[in-house]
């Protein structure tokens, strides 16, 4: 009966996970969130920007953790609109360049923000590490000539005030992967000395908080739960508060799953002691 | 002059070596050209002072190793410990072997100019002249098509080496797609397909490592895996049977291959590593009792 | 000299972007070897494509098993590519494949990760030993505080709920016990990255060029 339990199906587990997600999603809880410290970080400081100001925006994720990261990158986008700070975006991911479209879109009808004024979307810039190199020697007009509509940039009057990183008040980056947080803290953090905050996945979170210690890092959201504290923070609940729900049944499961399992291991060795 | 006289009449090298000497020509003729008539507008410094402690920190940590591979070099023998998962390869690669299956091997998703990836071809060489030597296919699916490249250059090296390349396929190195999730799709999808009974994960991973290696897992591989990255080392340790712990990875090379000089350069690096820690827990003290300067030499 | 070549490549460039990286005077010959580098990885793209092609075109011309998949690969490959060229990348059915198409694949490919981390830590996490029972118990206080749940479940156990369950997490297990661990790993592996690449630099290490 041990083993049997022990070698249980994985599919078993499986479907539970399925139902802690699905049952929570379409009947929610409505549990309350709270705000930790490196998200309030983040909310605090992009407040005291004074208005008119500009903001680098990196959308550095892809469509696989687009639930993840996009609620902080609409969050972000809305307070920097609602404080009427312009933002230039730039993706280092191919595949960011269509969800920041998306995200400018929706956002920029609501504030009634307008495109080449107001903010200024580059899109995909290849490269990595050593294109942000270049941004901050060379400068933003010779690498980026066009917009993500390969519209010159001359004739946007936002870009006519952009240099190199020295103007921008903060650097932004919803970062999935490579290239993101980490080569954003290492060029424009520590090498050009721009304040540096993000958003990345969960499982990398753990990961940030040296640089969060060390003050490399300004704030970090972390995973969904960090965006459901943002989403919290500027007052426009969205996916990732919704997702909360889902996302604590699914822990809790899992907690279950290894006590369980913990137990089992227990009985068998006391099984083996007798 | 005679010998470059030689080259230019097509007597020394074949006609496809040739063609590379020729591309790495022109490749230092085109720098040569380009630094000449670099525009350099802006007057500089020739030395970044803010930068001068990182600088020191290089030179100490480079002294240590050179020293250490100066002494590899004279003959002086050097103690590596064991690294388990290193000395399973072998055992990986034989159960493949009896099995008849394949092995798969995965280099990350990292593109060359990774130091993780560079490693990881490196232990791909040792393991290709293995599978080479015991005639067992090895399947190398890449994230990255200039790895791709590279890879089938070091697997190729690896069974002339083995005295075996007939047995080299090009085909079995392949590029599979640069997309995170897509490449993992791929990947599961050959070893749910061909079953291989012994998978390699060395390299840079991310939120895939669990995928990869649970999917393995399910399919009775032996596993061993190894990456710098540590928010993927928990997944991996879960799901492999054995894990190279950060710079476990780097020290692969040397551990397999035990050149004196690469192991020379594995006691620098420990050297430099104890000078880094003395100087953390100096920091903490002085910190302790408030005085701060410290942290100013330390600064970038 | 087929070998010894890329060597010399290798040293020359890796000497000059470390020398420049502490030199502002030569910084020029940095951005010559990234504007380089740059130029390479955009021809890169055309090796993956070529590799794709050359394999799965071969695997459907000799009717290997499973060559139906080969088939939807090379369909996707250039269809998404014509597309791409005839009508635009921003609008039209490119985009309509990346939102409805893609977009959901991707995100079932990562969703996978929630099932296969309960099973991983259905199979493995087990409190064999006494720093395995601490791992345990840490994981479990993290799992559940970083939810909203957690600070339910928290605020009613009596003694304990007089602490704030955000500050034990974020101050002590992460921005502490968490951050000197990884403090330890990034150390530990960028010494061994500085000797890898000295290594390199320095021609001892040629595992990647197939060896000796």
């Amino acid at each position: 009966m041990l083993n049997k339990l022990k070698n249980i199906d994985r599919r078993i587990i499986f479907i539970f996970i399925f139902l802690a997600v699905l049952i929570p999603l379409l009947k929610p809880i409505n549990l309350p969130t709270q705000v930790s410290q490196p998200v309030q970080n983040i909310y605090d400081f992009v407040e005291k920007i004074p208005e008119g100001k500009i903001v680098l925006m990196s959308f550095d994720y892809g469509p696989s953790t687009k639930i993840e990261i996009n609620p902080m990158a609409l969050s972000l986008v809305r307070q920097c609109f609602r404080r009427n700070l312009r933002i230039v975006g730039i993706c280092l991911w191919p595949e960011g360049a269509n969800l920041s479209r998306e995200v400018f879109n929706l956002l920029s009808k609501e504030y009634h923000k307008e495109y080449g004024k107001d903010y200024v979307n580059l899109g995909f810039k290849a490269g990595g590490e050593p294109t942000l190199v270049s941004l901050g020697k060379v400068g933003f007009k010779e690498l980026c000539p066009q917009d993500i509509d390969n519209k010159p940039i001359k004739e946007l009057p936002l870009m006519q005030e952009i240099n190199k990183y020295d103007s921008f008040a903060l650097v932004l980056t919803f970062s999935a992967g490579v290239p993101g947080i980490k080569e954003y803290i290492r060029v424009t953090a520590s090498q050009y000395k721009i304040p540096v905050a993000g958003g990345c996945t969960a499982v990398s979170a753990s990961e940030m908080y040296p640089f969060l210690a060390s003050g490399q890092l300004l704030g970090l959201m972390g995973g969904l739960k960090g965006a459901s504290e943002y989403e919290k923070l500027v007052g426009a609940p969205g996916d990732a508060i919704k997702g909360m729900d889902a996302q604590s049944v699914a822990h809790l499961l899992i907690v279950l799953l290894i006590i369980f399992t913990n137990l089992i291991y227990f009985l068998e060795k006391a099984k083996k002691k007798t | 002059m005679n010998k470059i006289k030689h080259y230019f009449r097509g007597g020394i090298v074949k006609r496809k070596v040739k063609f590379k000497i020729s591309f790495y020509f022109i490749f230092f003729y085109f720098l040569l050209i380009q630094i000449v008539f670099a525009e350099t507008p802006e007057i500089k410094p020739w030395l970044n002072l803010d930068k001068l402690n990182n600088l020191l920190g290089v030179i100490i940590l480079t002294l240590c190793i050179t020293w250490f591979i100066y002494h590899a070099k004279r003959g002086k023998e050097l103690y590596v410990r064991r690294i388990a998962g290193l000395s399973a390869v072998d055992e990986a690669v034989g159960r493949a072997t009896e099995m008849g299956k394949p092995v798969l091997y995965i280099t990350g998703l990292a593109d060359i100019d990774d130091i993780q990836t560079l490693t990881s071809l490196s232990i791909l060489g040792y393991i290709a002249q293995k599978t080479a030597e015991y005639e067992t296919s090895l399947l190398v699916p890449c994230c990255r098509s200039i790895v791709m490249s590279t890879a089938q250059e070091v697997v190729k090296e690896s069974h002339l080496k083995a005295a075996r390349p007939d047995t080299y396929r090009r085909d079995n190195i392949y590029y599979l797609s640069d997309d995170q999730f897509g490449f993992v799709a791929g990947v599961d999808g050959i070893m749910l397909r061909e079953k291989p009974a012994a998978n390699f994960y060395f390299g840079k991973f991310y939120a895939e490592s669990l995928i990869l290696a649970e999917t393995g897992h399910s399919t009775g591989a032996i596993q061993i895996a190894g990456t710098a990255e540590s928010t993927q080392l928990p997944f991996f340790v879960a799901a492999c049977d054995y894990t190279l712990l950060g710079e476990e990875l780097y020290a692969a090379s040397a551990y397999l291959s035990k050149n004196p000089l690469e192991v020379g350069s594995l006691k620098g690096q420990d050297v430099g590593k104890f000078i880094f820690l003395l100087a953390i827990i100096l920091g903490c003290i002085l910190v302790t009792f408030k005085y701060d300067w410290i942290i100013n030499l330390f600064k970038t | 000299m087929k070998r010894q070549l890329p060597l010399y490549i290798t040293f020359i460039t890796g000497l000059a972007m470390l020398i420049q990286f502490y030199m502002p005077k030569i910084e020029f010959v940095g951005d010559i070897f990234q504007k380089w580098f740059a130029i390479i990885v955009v021809f890169a793209y055309i090796l993956g494509a070529g590799s794709l092609i050359l394999v799965n075109g071969q695997k459907i011309l000799k009717a290997s098993p499973g060559w139906g998949y080969n088939l939807v690969l090379i369909i996707g490959l250039f269809g998404m590519f014509f597309i791409g060229i005839f009508f635009g990348i921003s609008k039209g059915p490119f985009n309509f494949l990346f939102n409805y198409v893609f977009t959901p694949l991707s995100a079932t490919m990562f969703s996978l990760l929630a099932f296969f981390i309960a099973s991983a830590a259905f199979r493995a996490f087990k409190a064999k030993t006494p720093e395995a029972t601490l791992l345990l118990l840490t994981a479990f206080i993290v799992m559940i505080g970083r939810v909203p749940i957690g600070e339910v479940i928290w605020n009613h156990i009596p003694f304990l709920s007089q602490w704030s369950l955000n500050d034990l997490i974020e101050r002590w297990i992460m921005g502490a016990f968490n951050t000197a661990g990884q403090r330890a790993i990034l150390l530990g592996a960028s010494i061994g990255l500085i000797s890898v690449s000295l290594k390199i630099l320095l021609g001892i290490e040629r595992g990647y060029l197939g060896g000796e």
